[in-house]
């Protein structure tokens, strides 16, 4: 019930802001978006994307998605893109620090942390403290990375000392080592366990609720396609976008 | 010089030059000295160096032998051979390192047997870093030696046969003397290739300060939050192997490659 109101809530947000600006009543959206967004929206904004290029024919949907960090990068060094959609406010901060954002960015979603194990859980992890343990086989994301920052959260407020074999660069390599069962155990968002389908286990933990990650998505000043990013950054937050992002294991903001 | 020669080159020198002269003019450099301070620098070099050069050694050993097969033994499906050899060539490295598990990763076709009766684990070691590197890097030498054999005088070897040396004895005593300059080339350019070695090892042998961290994967991480330490990064890695580069080849190969 809670989870309903603030998407309502978000989406009347997203109804200000589209009406505000009205660069879409024409509705003749055409040529090609460059959505820059974070590996774990993989899945649902290539949906979307697909999605939104038949709703508007002669419209094409390109997407860059990789960690955060590293996308924050390439669009201060002036790579061309219409929206950027990042896993934590951190790295849109970065971009919105830099002067390129044209409009206040906006959250979207929320990612909590889960323990992902390989099928049949051969390392028998049973909760945090497992990945506490030297004696397992543990991946983490790299501190650099939102999700290795959440990471941190979350053993910083269990009291324990993380005992990783390997940090990761992004979450999707994190949970390529549970999908290869090299590792007992690994921390990646919800989503990307749901993602993983029948290869990965999820283990919840109380203590994920320490480190929630919040989406935020925004058109940038230098958009090649201004009309397509507003119109792309519009579905993610309307009812459709966000009844997709929640059968992805989102959670609304 | 000829212009058709001169304008071409020195259009190449600019392409390779000019990013590092990037490197160089935007290095922050009045931070130099606390980067370099910061703990796990001297770390990740002293892996890179000391990786690099154990996977120069296992090319060697390995990929020597396998060069002269290649370009002197008779046996059928050569070209097969060296293209198979030549593979990790133009696999991107990214993909090697998936391979690399896929055979001696814990679930994987020799480590599987490996983990389960021995207990041992490949994977999220040093020697994880060593074998990507080897395994990207072997290529450069085994092609490198394998055309030195190629262009030297077959002749002398014969001439080794009708004098009563064994094979052994002729690849010993002669043709290894005679294409000394190609394996001391070959070599250089797969430690090069092992040192600047990112996809196949941050995949295989993961990401971890002291262990698996080498230069690459900690200019990488840096690039993530904070560019300027990358930078700075990026040039002590590019000091160190130029330095090394051009020691060698005043101490060693200078005579040999001249000859």
């Amino acid at each position: 019930m809670q989870r309903l109101a603030a998407a309502l809530a978000v989406l009347a947000l997203a109804g200000c802001g589209a009406s505000d600006d009205g660069s879409t009543a024409d509705g003749a959206i055409t040529g090609t978006v460059t959505v820059f967004a974070a590996a774990s929206l993989t899945d649902v904004f290539t949906d979307l994307g697909r999605q939104l290029e038949t709703e508007h024919p002669g419209l094409t949907v390109q997407f860059n998605f990789a960690g955060s960090s590293a996308l924050a990068t390439q669009l201060t060094q002036g790579a061309p893109a219409d929206v950027f959609a990042s896993a934590d406010t951190d790295q849109m901060d970065v971009v919105t620090n830099n002067g390129i954002v044209s409009r206040a960015p906006k959250l979207f979603a929320t990612n909590v942390l889960e323990i992902a194990v390989p099928a049949g859980n051969p390392g028998g992890i049973t909760g945090l403290a497992d990945l506490a343990d030297p004696t397992k086989t543990i991946a983490l994301c790299a501190p650099e990375v939102p999700c290795g920052a959440a990471a941190a959260e979350v053993f910083d407020a269990a009291g324990l000392t993380a005992a990783p074999d390997t940090l990761e660069e992004d979450v999707k390599a994190t949970l390529t080592k549970v999908q290869l069962g090299e590792v007992d155990a690994a921390l990646v968002y919800a989503t990307d366990v749901q993602a993983a389908g029948d290869t990965v286990e999820g283990i919840e933990f109380p203590e994920a609720a320490d480190a929630v990650n919040g989406y935020p998505i925004c058109t940038l000043t230098d958009a090649p396609n201004p009309a397509g990013a507003l119109a792309f950054a519009s579905l993610v937050t309307s009812e459709t976008g966000q009844k997709a992002l929640a059968a992805a294991g989102f959670r609304a903001p | 010089m000829p212009a058709p020669l001169l304008v071409p080159a020195l259009l190449a020198v600019a392409f390779l030059v000019l990013p590092l002269l990037g490197l160089v003019i935007r290095a922050p450099w009045s931070q130099i000295g606390p980067q370099l301070a910061r703990p796990g620098v001297g770390e990740a070099l002293r892996l890179s160096l000391v990786s690099a050069t154990l996977a120069t050694l296992i090319s060697l050993v390995l990929g020597v032998p396998l060069a002269w097969v290649l370009a002197r033994s008779r046996i059928r499906g050569r070209s097969v051979l060296r293209a198979l050899v030549t593979v990790p060539l133009v696999l991107p490295p990214v993909v090697g390192g998936v391979a690399l598990f896929l055979v001696i990763g814990r679930t994987g076709i020799l480590g599987g047997p490996l983990y389960a009766h021995l207990g041992v684990t490949v994977p999220f070691t040093t020697t994880a870093v060593v074998i990507a590197e080897t395994f990207v890097a072997m290529p450069f030498l085994v092609i490198s030696v394998e055309g030195a054999l190629r262009a030297a005088d077959a002749r002398f070897e014969d001439a080794a046969a009708t004098l009563g040396a064994d094979r052994w004895t002729t690849f010993r005593r002669v043709t290894l003397p005679l294409v000394a300059p190609g394996i001391a080339a070959g070599a250089v350019l797969c430690w090069a290739r092992a040192l600047g070695e990112f996809g196949a090892t941050i995949t295989f042998a993961g990401n971890f300060p002291g262990r698996t961290q080498t230069m690459p994967l900690a200019v990488y991480l840096a690039l993530q939050r904070d560019p300027e330490a990358a930078i700075v990064l990026s040039l002590v890695l590019l000091a160190v192997s130029l330095a090394t580069l051009l020691l060698l080849r005043d101490r060693w190969l200078g005579r040999g490659v001249a000859a």
